[in-house]
């Protein structure tokens, strides 16, 4: 078990060391912007004692680094900042948006991860035959659609058209869980459908690699059926390229689901950045750069650590 | 008791596959064209035959598999009374692993790495409902007791990765026998071994098809090996039946010239040379590890080759014989010792050596394959040397290329072609002509007969003697194999762990007495002689009581 835990312990702190690099990238990033706080705040008429006076009240005359070294102190003890534009904590604001977008990225993925692994497995036991040219044509139609129109059409569709659930997906803090799912069950189906082909497609691959293998011949010749051949002989082989891909769309739905949330207006952390990337709000934008970080840090460290712990030449060592 | 009592009979089978070649318009070829075998139960036949001739694809076809795009297309497998090929996808199922087993040739790939070795072993038995879980456990561990695997009560908890190459052979010839069944296809079970284990899985292979009373087919390019376990032996070539006969028969009275040929295939002449006059290359007090670490992998090496001699170096698998071949090229400099060429020291490292010292050592390897560059023709393979360190170019470079096809018995004809349109005997002589380019003192030929089937590899040790009486060049000959050790050398150093154990003119290296290293290693190496095994093993024993 050593060695194991050497490993695992060797990417966690690789992890860290990367999110502080991303920590500086961020703030450099943000700094050479164009564009400023103040001036947005005040607007084009502003005096330009005014100007000075509020970006010296906003401490933006202090140099760079030590402007970096109180973000950083404040992000090591769970301060954020606060907005400029607002006033408001950063840390509360982002509390109840990030939970919104977690539990929208966590019903999208507990539907399309099983579906796109099962999807694939099937894909396999029927490769090159219709089962497998349906499911790559319907994955492939459906990741070709940009996600926009995939939102309209199943707003279209099943919110005008059947009105099963509902366009607009805002949640307020009084709603039930059931309230909830059925809201967010819209936005949730567009990102599965735009997650799905990537996932499938790849657990496809990784199989049918692994299905040339002298092993899985082994599997066939002991009279398997073609089923138990993939799933117990085939699958297992292929966990770490499948997880991989798997991470970076769960990375993804955190991430990327900026268009998703406002099409179906739908309060979440992407929302939230947009929303203060117009107003030139330098604090928030960075720390909503900064977790999104940290979550494609996270899971692709998770990735990392589910490809040595499914090797068995890393598990028990000679 | 029915008065038949044949358990497989192969009736005109005929197996195609479709092939792309390169340059050339997809095709059908033939690869089993009309074959018939009959077996009893309880027998074993021997298949063997170079690579294309359909051996294992008949094995394979007795179980109606067929690997890659290989078909079927007629004749009958009656196995059990049952036509195979027309049993269908259920009737399959139920015969696979349960009346018919497979023994791959390698274990290491034929063993699922994520799964512990006993749930392998057993699994089909407990599919098939031959045993229970329990049962067919307890089967296994008593298998694994006769096949004298050590531990046998534990081993099974292990991952393939954890126990020897082998030992994995023979838990697979476990995991065939678990599910008793009829007929057992061995296909070149002990060919990926060193020959001192080869031997230890060849005798547990023939006493659990004696105890059990399986029929085993048994294919194999060595004859020496298929002698010691089957009952009849059948040839085969180019998907054809060359002969078919009782054991004794084939190797003794062969009826057929290629049979002839295969059974007398070791014999070349070779006069030993006296060493004479400086070396060309002597290795002294080598030490080296790899990455700099604290395990040596050679260990104190020293040995001198003479000009236009041969050196062979033999030894097991992980004996070091081929980092002796690094640090001689440079590519892992040693922690200590010293490697002088004519006299001189070079530069342990690669990048400090000079273009004329690189030319001086050529290197030819075991994969002929992936040692040429298979977007190139062989003229530029051939002529780059030349350019390289002679700035041969031009009318001169083709010329030069046109005798060097000439020299390893290749028209002109094959300059303009790929690797991937020649043979592998094809592909190794270019090999050869590449390192003859440029016109270096020593060749260090790293296992280059290996991969090859014996006629073939053959052709390539009679070209290299021919070649080195031309050239007058030395050549470092890298091999496991003790016959063609015997047929080309002039010295010879055996190498164990790291070390050389036995060093010296080939007549006295093979003259007793023997270290016991090397004697393990000569009396391991199987002959054309039924009941070779038997007193091999016993003699062993013997020798170890003794002890």
């Amino acid at each position: 078990m050593g060695m194991v835990t050497r490993l695992v312990a060797q990417r966690l702190a690789l992890g860290l060391l990367l999110l502080f690099a991303v920590s500086i990238l961020i703030f450099a990033g943000t700094q050479i912007l164009p564009g400023d706080v103040a001036q947005s705040i005040l607007g084009q008429s502003a005096t330009p004692e005014a100007l000075a006076n509020l970006r010296k009240e906003m401490g933006l005359n202090e140099p760079a680094l030590s402007r970096y070294l109180d973000w950083l102190g404040g992000l090591l003890t769970g301060d954020l900042g606060t907005s400029l534009s607002s006033g408001a904590s950063i840390s509360e604001q982002i509390a109840s948006r990030l939970a919104n977008t977690l539990f929208l990225a966590s019903v999208a993925a507990i539907v399309s991860v099983p579906l796109a692994i099962m999807l694939g497995l099937i894909a396999v036991r029927y490769r090159n035959r219709w089962p497998d040219k349906m499911i790559s044509g319907i994955t492939l139609a459906s990741i070709s659609l940009p996600e926009f129109f995939i939102g309209y059409l199943l707003i279209f569709f099943v919110a005008v058209k059947l009105a099963w659930f509902p366009s607009i997906a805002t949640v307020y803090e009084s709603m039930s869980f059931w309230e909830r799912l059925s809201t967010v069950a819209l936005p949730a189906a567009t990102l599965t459908l735009v997650v799905l082909a990537h996932m499938m497609r790849m657990t496809r691959a990784a199989i049918l690699n692994v299905m040339q293998s002298a092993y899985v011949e082994t599997a066939e010749l002991k009279g398997l059926t073609a089923f138990d051949v993939i799933r117990k002989h085939a699958f297992p082989n292929a966990i770490a390229p499948i997880v991989n891909v798997v991470m970076l769309n769960l990375a993804f739905l955190v991430v990327g689901v900026v268009v998703v949330e406002v099409i179906f207006v739908y309060p979440g952390m992407g929302q939230y950045l947009v929303d203060h990337v117009a107003k030139r709000d330098v604090p928030v934008v960075q720390a909503c750069g900064l977790i999104f970080a940290a979550f494609y840090i996270g899971l692709n460290l998770v990735a990392d650590i589910v490809a040595i712990l499914t090797n068995p030449r890393l598990r028990h060592p000679k | 008791m029915p008065e038949d009592s044949s358990l497989l009979e192969i009736r005109d089978l005929r197996i195609e596959a479709t092939v792309y070649p390169p340059g050339e318009a997809p095709h059908d070829i033939t690869i089993v064209d009309g074959v018939s075998l009959k077996l009893k139960k309880g027998k074993v036949l021997g298949l063997i035959g170079e690579s294309g001739a359909g051996k294992s694809t008949i094995g394979l076809a007795s179980m109606a598999y067929g690997r890659g795009g290989v078909r079927i297309t007629g004749g009958e497998v009656v196995l059990n009374g049952r036509d195979v090929l027309k049993a269908g996808k259920q009737g399959l199922r139920s015969l696979r692993g349960k009346e018919v087993r497979y023994v791959a040739q390698s274990a290491a790939a034929a063993f699922n790495p994520a799964h512990r070795l006993m749930d392998q072993v057993v699994e089909a038995a407990v599919v098939h409902g031959v045993a229970n879980r329990a049962e067919a456990e307890r089967r296994a561990k008593n298998l694994f007791r006769k096949l004298s695997l050590p531990d046998p009560d534990n081993i099974g908890k292990r991952y393939p990765h954890q126990v020897s190459g082998g030992q994995l052979q023979r838990v697979m010839t476990v995991m065939a026998l678990c599910s008793e069944p009829d007929l057992i296809i061995f296909d070149e079970p002990t060919t990926a071994l060193d020959v001192t284990t080869q031997i230890d899985v060849l005798a547990a292979i023939k006493d659990a098809i004696r105890d059990t009373g399986v029929a085993a087919l048994y294919i194999t390019h060595d004859l020496a090996v298929v002698a010691q376990v089957s009952d009849e032996i059948m040839v085969l070539r180019h998907g054809k039946l060359v002969e078919w006969g009782r054991t004794q028969q084939i190797i003794k009275e062969p009826r057929k010239e290629y049979t002839n040929q295969l059974v007398s295939v070791h014999e070349i002449e070779h006069r030993e040379k006296e060493p004479s006059g400086q070396p060309v290359l002597s290795v002294k007090n080598v030490t080296a590890a790899y990455g700099g670490g604290p395990i040596d992998v050679l260990k104190d090496v020293s040995v001198d080759i003479h000009p236009g001699q041969t050196l062979a170096v033999v030894g097991e698998s992980g004996s070091g014989k081929s980092t002796l071949a690094r640090a001689i090229t440079g590519l892992l400099p040693p922690k200590q010792g010293s490697v002088e060429f004519a006299g001189r020291m070079l530069p342990g490292r690669l990048a400090e050596r000079t273009r004329d010292d690189l030319r001086e050592l050529q290197m030819i390897y075991q994969m002929a394959d992936v040692a040429m560059n298979p977007r190139q023709t062989v003229g530029t393979i051939i002529g780059r040397p030349l350019e390289f360190y002679f700035g041969i170019r031009g009318k001169e470079r083709d010329q030069r290329v046109d005798e060097l096809l000439e020299k390893i018995e290749m028209g002109h004809g094959f300059k303009d072609r790929y690797p991937a349109e020649l043979s592998g005997g094809q592909k190794q002589r270019v090999c050869i002509a590449r390192a003859l380019a440029a016109k270096p003192s020593l060749i260090i030929c790293d296992e280059v007969t290996s991969a090859l089937d014996p006629l073939v590899a053959n052709g390539i040790l009679r070209l290299l003697l021919e070649l080195q009486a031309e050239e007058d060049v030395a050549y470092l000959f890298i091999t496991h194999d003790l016959a063609t050790v015997k047929s080309i050398a002039d010295s010879i150093a055996v190498m164990y762990q790291g070390s050389v154990v036995r060093y010296g003119s080939k007549s006295k290296v093979l003259t007793p007495p023997f270290d016991d290293y090397t004697d393990l290693l000569l009396s391991s190496v199987p002959e054309m002689e039924i009941g070779w095994l038997e007193k091999a093993i016993s003699s062993r024993r013997m020798e170890s009581a003794g002890n």
